[in-house]
């Protein structure tokens, strides 16, 4: 886990915009913060260092009363989505503390981007893990089948971790390095370049570099 | 799509080049960055293609440059471009003019097209 400071966001999708020099940048919009600070953890009383934030408030009907408890010790909203960051220096924040896109990014910033990709559903091995598959025609016979998972009597049995057809996509991905391209504080929006993992309106971590 | 995308892509939309259709004639004005300098390069020819779509939007123009035909896609609201200008109008009757493609000379002429 990336020990720095972040903020969440709502992927909106993507666009181009145009630089100084006229050339075409395809970014992803994500409409990020602010958050509030729920609670700051420390070494001391929970065994390490982090923020908890919200994000997207929730009406107070829809919060479960063990939630409502903790949400009560920031100041009662609530939040769709509760998720921490590890920082080093947790004494910097206070619980009911906004954290919003302009205090953390700045035009140009090299950050690191999670979300979680589209679900695929169980796919075969070509589209799972790339392999090349087999003929189309001349009488081949095979197709887009994985081939043979292995050896014989020795070891008779199938590799741990051997690559087969399953559940592909919806893992949480980390895609590091993205350039912030604009911060738009009033909008509280960000723009950075290139695709971000994910589906649109899907929840989005950014961490500082 | 979203109002924060549409409000991203209303910004730098440019409202200012004229109307223009497959079969027209037009001169792109293009600038061109060498260096330090900037000078301002003309591309006339047909246009044979309009792609719809917001930002991404874009046409293809054709012409015939020392006998080699010439082909070239811009961006419908590059930042770089200076101006469009209408040189004459064609009458065609589709939307994609790729059979120009196949043509030269007399053949691959395109009747004017008269404004109402």
């Amino acid at each position: 886990m990336p020990k720095t400071m972040g903020i969440l966001g709502k992927k909106v999708g993507m666009t181009r915009v145009y630089s100084e020099l006229g050339v075409a940048i395809p970014v992803t919009v994500i409409e990020a913060g602010p958050c509030k600070i729920l609670q700051v953890k420390s070494e001391k009383t929970d065994g390490y260092n982090a923020i908890q934030v919200g994000f997207a408030p929730k009406k107070e009907k829809r919060i479960t009363k063990p939630m409502q408890g903790h949400f009560q010790k920031s100041g009662g909203e609530g939040y769709y989505h509760v998720r921490e960051f590890r920082v080093e220096d947790p004494e910097k924040y206070e619980a009911g503390q906004t954290v919003a896109l302009q205090d953390l990014f700045n035009v140009g910033d090299i950050v690191d981007v999670r979300g979680k990709s589209k679900g695929r559903g169980f796919q075969g091995v070509i589209k799972r893990h790339g392999f090349g598959g087999g003929g189309a025609g001349h009488g081949s016979g095979f197709h887009r089948a994985p081939g043979s998972i292995g050896c014989s009597a020795y070891p008779g049995r199938v590799m741990k971790g051997k690559k087969m057809a399953g559940r592909m996509g919806n893992d949480t991905i980390l895609k590091k390095n993205l350039i912030v391209i604009d911060v738009r504080a009033e909008d509280n929006v960000i723009l950075v370049k290139g695709p971000v993992p994910g589906a649109n309106n899907g929840l989005i971590q950014i961490f500082t570099k | 799509m979203s109002a924060i995308i549409d409000k991203i892509e209303a910004e730098q939309m440019r409202m200012d080049h004229p109307e223009f259709r497959p079969g027209d004639n037009v001169k792109v004005y293009i600038r061109i960055i060498e260096g330090n300098k900037e000078r301002v390069q003309i591309f006339q020819g047909v246009v044979i293609k309009r792609k719809r779509g917001t930002m991404n939007a874009s046409y293809t123009v054709r012409k015939i440059s020392h006998g080699v035909g010439v082909e070239k896609t811009f961006a419908l609201h590059n930042p770089r471009i200076e101006k469009i200008e209408v040189v004459s109008r064609g009458r065609v009757r589709r939307s994609r003019l790729f059979y120009l493609r196949s043509r030269r000379g007399k053949a691959a002429r395109i009747r004017e097209r008269s404004i109402r």
